[in-house]
């Protein structure tokens, strides 16, 4: 612990002599956790410095509109150093009539999507922005419309303004463009995919989702803390517990509850288990797509005996209700011996595993196919499964451990090749490494409450959470206002950063294996349109 | 008596093809360990189709309304000429293997065609990959049947039936084997199953056959559907009567006949199950790596041909 603390010495060290005027008001209020001041306009300076330095890019941007009772807006914004295991939130206020920042969007491309968002949801602009096109808004919001503004009032109509989205035209002999979407065939979320093809060779793919903005942030607004957590289950399906988990979390950062030790074991569990049903599903879907059906259902057979047991757990096939603020809801059942349940599933998964694998057509259609490269996924910071599968070495169970990942072995697998059959590779040495985790958790679980009581939370202090959800890190940020109630909650999944990267994945490939591509990534759609 | 038969035996492939695609689908999800639908789910289909109301495209021409009809009735008419139950027939005078090969292309021609009128992207992907596994499919068709027919003196289907069954031994001579084995990736090929294109797929960007009928409903859809099933039947009945033509009935004795159509029954049903192992069995190849295969099958095809010449 001494160790860590030197490093955010350091931190504000060489922050407080590179920018002394910049940056100021620094405190700890939770450990491995910087927050400071920022003065107007210096967040680009401070991007770089940290970029150069400290090897750390931004994770999180959060608007804030605070005009009611400081008559401003603030800007969040959150660093993540997976290295050193700290973060840096640094706030900036804006005038309530010049809201503007200035764009990092020329040197970390991920910044630039927060910037267009905030824009859309905020109307404050980033300076220096070089996309001017709307990423959240949707075609029948009127441009004055800015939802996540306090004052905001919807219109009465909504309708089509007529005006088409700019897709940046491919030219050149031989190029066609083929348009897939919004509405699909199969039973997923809507997303419009322009692929500019010559013969079957992809030479650009654009996507263009936020079809399905459900208002979730603002939905949250008003709600008391507790009633929060049945919202954030709801943000992505699949990922009941990961988004209620990161939550719970910072709302109880918020209000410095402590939770108890077999909670934080429960927890582990439960999130262990969500991405325990969705690596498999995912490893046969990805078979399937491939035409090799006979994976597929084998693999959602697996999963049906996993959401057998997510029943046992919590009542509730998809987990929700498991987690609750200060604790969990539901203790082990004492008559359910979880970790031979799982040893019996994950031989039956090793088995579908390795038919699969020795099919050489279909390690034909994986290998070497949807390749981005390490360059590329660290462009985009990418997260997740993905991320692990381009050579990038992160895990927010290991880098930043929450619940009771401290305390337990986490070895994320890392694969270099980029490929679908990293990916799925990936998925299959999580799976495996999640049954030991569970099992271990539940060999070491302590005994004790499942939940401590959470108090009021401070007014106007925000707090943050991350973890390492089944497609990668969700953070939550959490702000309370005087009648504790939410105030602003900002949400962050996986998606968000990792759908951008697959336009870049698919590039030289064929039309044909984009579904496999696509699969592999497996983004949420609702999860990265709020 | 003849002309009843070839009526006869029309009506029967027809009657056949869905209950042989339904017993592939329920095969194949008992494999997967799926209980799957029965295997006479496919007339259901039929019937179901053919009370649908038929919804078009704007952009559609005549072209689009015309093709299934004609799709169907190439199809049909391919069925005339082949020796399903009895050799030889009235019609065998009318075409031969070249006939054939050229009816199923007409089909095929017409297909690509439907696929590229409505002006969607993937009826036009459909029909450009469509066109590409047939430029090599086809060919390799009559290559293989050429290769029997050096044998047997004739292009004609069911000439070359009545010879291999004056002269049994032939059957398991190279050039035979060969053929055998170049014809039945043809029929994967071209009957849109494994690993060339997957019939149960609903990833339009992967479709090869599914792509180019995308636009179908209704009556239209049926037609085209059941002479897809239709032209399955006809390559499993190639397979099974030009290379195993016991049971095939030389006289028009109603016994004979019986013996015919449980014998026609039973092979399909064989060809059937070995392709639902094998749909079980591969995944479906990159596109670009299924010219290589219908490469394989074309060139096996040209060794039969040669070793027939060469060993006659």
């Amino acid at each position: 612990m001494v160790t860590v603390m030197s490093d955010l010495v350091q931190l504000q060290q060489a922050l407080t002599a590179a920018l002394p005027t910049e940056v100021s008001d620094f405190h700890t209020p939770r450990p491995q956790q910087l927050y400071c001041r920022l003065a107007r306009g210096a967040a680009p300076q401070l991007a770089k410095l940290l970029r150069a330095d400290f090897q750390t890019e931004l994770a999180l941007l959060v608007a804030n509109d605070r005009r009611a009772d400081l008559g401003v807006y603030e800007v969040h914004y959150l660093f993540d150093n997976p290295r050193q295991h700290w973060f840096l939130h640094a706030t900036e206020h804006l005038p309530a009539d010049d809201p503007t920042i200035r764009s990092m969007a020329t040197f970390y491309y991920p910044a630039s999507r927060f910037e267009r968002e905030i824009k859309d949801l905020f109307g404050i602009r980033a300076v220096g922005q070089p996309d001017e096109r709307p990423l959240v808004r949707h075609g029948f919001w009127p441009e004055s419309y800015h939802p996540l503004r306090k004052d905001a009032t919807p219109p009465a109509d909504f309708r089509d303004d007529g005006t088409r989205f700019p897709f940046l035209p491919v030219g050149g002999e031989g190029v066609y463009e083929i348009p897939v979407g919004p509405v699909h065939a199969g039973i997923i979320e809507p997303g419009h995919f322009r692929f500019s093809v010559v013969g079957e060779t992809v030479i650009d793919l654009k996507i263009r989702l936020y079809f399905t903005h459900k208002g979730t942030e603002k939905l949250f607004e008003g709600r008391l803390p507790a009633e929060g957590v049945e919202l954030a289950e709801r943000i992505s399906g699949d990922t009941t517990i990961g988004h209620a988990l990161a939550y719970c979390q910072a709302v109880e950062a918020l209000a410095g509850c402590e939770v108890p030790a077999r909670a934080r074991y429960l927890r582990t569990i439960l999130l262990e288990m969500e991405r325990l049903y969705n690596h498999v599903a995912d490893f046969g879907a990805i078979c399937n797509d491939t035409g090799f059906a006979f994976a597929h259902s084998q693999c959602f057979r697996i999963r049906e005996r996993l959401l057998r047991l997510n029943r046992r757990l919590t009542g509730n096939r998809l987990l929700r209700d498991g987690v609750v603020l200060g604790g969990v809801k539901h203790d082990l059942p004492a008559d359910l011996n979880l970790g031979a349940e799982l040893d019996a599933i994950l031989a039956d998964f090793n088995e579908v595993v390795a038919i699969s694998l020795n099919n050489t057509m279909l390690r034909d259609r994986l290998e070497g196919t949807g390749r981005l490269t390490t360059p590329t996924a660290i462009d985009h910071g990418v997260l997740g499964y993905v991320a692990r599968a381009s050579g990038i070495d992160i895990d927010t169970r290991r880098d930043h451990p929450f619940a009771a990942y401290a305390e337990l072995p986490v070895q994320p697998p890392v694969f270099a090749t980029g490929d679908v059959y990293a990916r799925a590779m990936v998925r299959v040495e999580e799976f495996r490494a999640s049954v030991k985790l569970i099992q271990q958790a539940t060999a070491t679980l302590p005994q004790g409450a499942l939940t401590a009581p959470v108090g009021k939370a401070p007014a106007w202090a925000s707090a943050f959470s991350a973890v390492e959800g089944w497609r990668g890190m969700i953070l939550h940020w959490v702000m309370m206002d005087e009648q504790g109630r939410l105030y602003r909650v900002k949400v962050k999944d996986p998606s968000f950063a990792n759908w951008p990267a697959l336009s870049f994945a698919l590039l030289k490939n064929i039309v044909p294996d984009f579904p496999l591509c696509n699969k592999s990534f497996n983004q949420s759609y609702s999860g990265n349109d709020l | 008596m003849g002309y009843v038969l070839e009526i006869a035996q029309v009506a029967l492939a027809l009657a056949l093809a869905p209950g042989l695609v339904g017993l592939i689908r329920w095969l194949k999800a008992r494999l997967q360990n799926r209980r799957g639908a029965p295997p006479w789910q496919p007339y259901f289909e039929l019937t179901k189709l053919f009370q649908k109301e038929v919804v078009m495209s704007n952009n559609a021409s005549w072209l689009f309304r015309f093709a299934p009809y004609l799709i169907f009735a190439s199809t049909v008419a391919v069925v005339f000429l082949m020796p399903l139950l009895a050799s030889p027939l009235p019609f065998d005078a009318i075409g031969d293997l070249l006939v054939v090969v050229y009816l199923l292309l007409l089909g095929t021609f017409f297909l690509a065609l439907a696929g590229l009128d409505p002006g969607t992207a993937f009826g036009g992907m459909g029909a450009s990959r469509e066109m590409t596994v047939a430029a090599i499919a086809e060919p390799t068709i009559a290559l293989a049947i050429f290769g029997l027919a050096l044998g047997a003196g004739s292009t004609n289907l069911g000439r070359i039936v009545t010879e291999t069954l004056a002269d049994p031994g032939v059957v398991i001579s190279p050039g035979h084997l060969l053929a055998f084995a170049a014809l039945f990736i043809v029929t994967l090929a071209e009957t849109g199953r494994l690993p060339v294109d997957n019939p149960a797929t609903h990833l339009e960007l992967t479709m090869i056959h599914e792509a180019m009928i995308l636009e179908y409903s209704g009556r239209y859809l049926a037609l085209i559907e059941w002479a897809a099933w239709l032209k399955l039947t006809i390559f499993f009945t190639l397979l099974a009567n030009l290379f195993l033509p016991w049971g095939v009935a030389t006289t028009l004795a109603p016994g004979d006949l019986l013996i015919a159509i449980g014998a026609l029954v039973l092979k399909l049903a064989a060809l059937g199950v070995v392709v639902a192992i094998v749909e079980t069995r591969v995944a479906k190849l990159r596109l670009f790596r299924v010219p290589e295969l219908l490469s394989v099958s074309f060139v096996l095809a040209l060794l039969a041909v040669t070793s027939s010449f060469l060993l006659k």
